[in-house]
């Protein structure tokens, strides 16, 4: 079990190096895994495997949709194609490729998306998607994850690769601490505990657990008990996990780094609203696009910075 | 008559902007935007009639839509210069509570900017509907776009390809920045453009050629483009290099999204006449 001492930094890695370093690990272990990217290898930092496997590695240009389409050939042939871009150019460039040729056609691809939200900073709004999970949620059939650290990335690919069905995940670019133990075990549709408590609830996912994660300790110092449990699956939902917390806590809290619309926070809502109707305070963004500016500076404008989960969580524990 | 030295004076000038915005911010796209200075001083110097007190509109002006939004040191530099918002603005690039967003929008209302870009291949659709609409409107001025090469790879540039001779737009000029260069490497590594005058000539447009780094040719081409009336679109396949005026910077894609240090940025300067006077900036 983890817990607050538990969880050190240990360096800054991006999540997308995260990526690069588990699609190696899935590539050396499984051979029909094959990387398709639409150039943007260089981003992806899967040049690892891009090296070991070359011919596992398809550049189909700058056609997001044609490599949708190719990747459901390729799936449909018994391999598993990992595409790999920007996560807007993943999601809403190809939205209907993705529904009709994959989700629709039950098709075995992983559809693995860096830069997502405004953490990618200076390249601006254009880039910055906010609104991908809950795109990609409503698909039926797909899964949905945001792993919040390298480890947890590194992690994940090799589990979406052993898992059949199609996968959307997400991760980011900017260097982000390390602090989930390497040996720390991920499950698809695992809600994963970081810390116990009693008072109120943080449900946390991708860049955004860390921030939960100094929230906590802030909050603890004040006397304030929290549970804190990391989705990093946002569908399917670990109903389970997220009833019994809110039934103990009473108040729930959710972090994302998304639109308060469509992502982590709906789905607990969605979950909670039938089974166990629980205040909830969101900490995701207004309703609105991004902009160009530095990753710490976006967080902080847009309200994704601990002191917000700090304030969402006394907001909180006044309604319950 | 084009005063060219004019002209060539105004682009040494906007190369510096480039420069210095990218560095001031530390990131975008020098490369691209290097390689497409003489093209945009060129239609907002000499060729396009447009007024920069800006009206979304633009009734009986031209019009220009960047569909490569990643250039936008370049366009940003050349509508301050001609009058559309303060130079002094350009040392905001990229930075938060900017209108210079990393890639052009309308949504913090900067003068000179008609839609969003930065995901490719959308401009050309675009600049074909207002295309349209000065057609309805009884407006004969002119509708230009940009495009990458590597841009060209998507989809929906040749959904608007056979568009647009179909129904003869030709108050539509499209020119192509065929710099060789994308994100990964060479064109002709990651996906294989072939030749744009055969494709495009083809699908119904006319052909036009043109060395976007000469100023004389480029303001030649651009203004016999513009005139032409014949019931088809007007391709400009247009040869630049990469990173044209910076000698570390030319021919290469290395440059396409990466900023200098202090000691490049100096020794990219060194090679541009200052001509009309810098944007005042801290630290460079
Ligand atoms: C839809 C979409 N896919 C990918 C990208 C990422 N991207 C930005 S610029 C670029 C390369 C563009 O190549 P080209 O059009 O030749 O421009 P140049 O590098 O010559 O400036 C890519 C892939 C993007 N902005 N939009
Ligand atoms: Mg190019």
């Amino acid at each position: 079990m983890l817990s607050l001492d538990k969880l050190k930094s240990t360096g800054k890695k991006a999540t997308r190096d995260g990526f690069g370093a588990g699609l190696k690990a899935a590539g050396d272990k499984h051979d029909n895994v094959v990387m398709l990217t639409a150039d943007l290898r260089g981003s992806m930092k899967s040049e690892d495997f891009i090296n070991t496997y070359p011919d596992r590695f398809i550049q189909v240009g700058i056609s997001e949709a044609n490599m949708m389409g190719i990747a459901s050939g390729l799936a449909t042939g018994g391999k598993i194609p990992v595409t790999t871009t920007f996560a807007n150019f993943s999601t809403g460039r190809v939205y209907d490729q993705i529904r009709q040729s994959i989700a629709y056609s039950d098709k075995n691809v992983k559809i693995c998306a860096s830069h997502a939200g405004l953490t990618l900073g200076e390249d601006g709004a254009t880039h910055q998607i906010l609104e991908d999970i809950g795109m990609m949620r409503m698909l039926p059939g797909m899964t949905v994850i945001n792993p919040c650290d390298y480890n947890q990335t590194a992690a994940a690919v090799q589990a979406i690769v052993e898992h059949h069905g199609p996968v959307y995940l997400r991760f980011g670019r900017p260097g982000w601490p390390v602090f989930i133990p390497e040996d720390t075990k991920f499950e698809i549709g695992k809600a994963l505990p970081l810390s116990e408590g009693t008072d109120v609830t943080i449900f946390a996912t991708g860049h955004l657990v860390w921030k939960a994660v100094e929230a906590a300790r802030q909050l603890e110092e004040e006397g304030i008990s929290v549970d804190l449990i990391n989705i990093h699956t946002i569908k399917p939902l670990d109903e389970e996990a997220v009833i019994a917390s809110a039934k103990k806590t009473g108040a729930v809290v959710t972090c994302e780094e998304h639109n308060k619309y469509g992502g982590l926070g709906s789905a607990i809502a969605e979950c909670l609203s039938k089974h166990a109707p629980t205040p909830q305070e969101y900490v995701a963004t207004d309703d609105t696009f991004g902009e160009s500016g530095t990753a710490d500076q976006l967080l902080a404008k847009y309200g994704l910075d601990t002191p917000d989960v700090v304030a969402a969580v006394k907001r909180v524990l006044k309604r319950k | 008559m084009a005063d060219i030295q004019e002209l060539k004076k105004i682009a040494s000038q906007v190369r510096r902007d480039i420069i210095r915005e990218v560095y001031l911010s530390q990131s975008g796209h020098p490369g691209g935007a290097l390689g497409n200075t003489d093209l945009l001083v060129a239609l907002y110097f000499e060729v396009m009639k447009h007024d920069p007190s800006f009206n979304m509109e633009a009734q009986g002006e031209d019009v220009f839509f960047l569909s490569n939004g990643h250039i936008s040191p370049v366009f940003y530099s050349v509508l301050a210069r001609s009058g559309y918002f303060p130079k002094e603005e350009l040392k905001t690039f990229r930075e938060i509570d900017s209108r210079l967003q990393g890639h052009p929008t309308t949504h913090e209302g900067l003068p000179g900017v008609r839609v969003a870009s930065g995901s490719l291949g959308q401009g050309v659709s675009v600049a074909i509907g207002m295309a349209l609409s000065k057609k309805m409107n009884g407006d004969d001025r002119t509708v230009f776009v940009l495009t990458g090469d590597g841009e060209q790879q998507e989809g929906q540039i040749w959904e608007a390809a056979l568009f647009a001779p179909h129904n003869k737009v030709d108050n539509l000029v499209l020119i192509i920045d065929d710099n060789g260069q994308q994100i990964d490497g060479p064109t002709q590594e990651v996906l294989e453009l072939g030749s744009f005058a055969d494709k495009y000539k083809a699908f119904g447009w006319d052909i036009m050629r043109m060395n976007g780094n000469d100023m004389e040719e480029t303001v030649k081409v651009l203004k016999e483009a513009a005139a032409k009336r014949n019931g088809k679109p007007t391709c400009i396949v247009m040869d630049t290099e990469m990173g044209m005026g910076v000698d570390f910077m030319v021919g290469t894609h290395h440059w396409h999204g990466k900023a200098p240090d202090k000691e490049q940025a100096h020794t990219a300067l060194d090679q541009l006449e200052e001509t009309l006077g810098d944007f005042a900036a801290e630290g460079i």
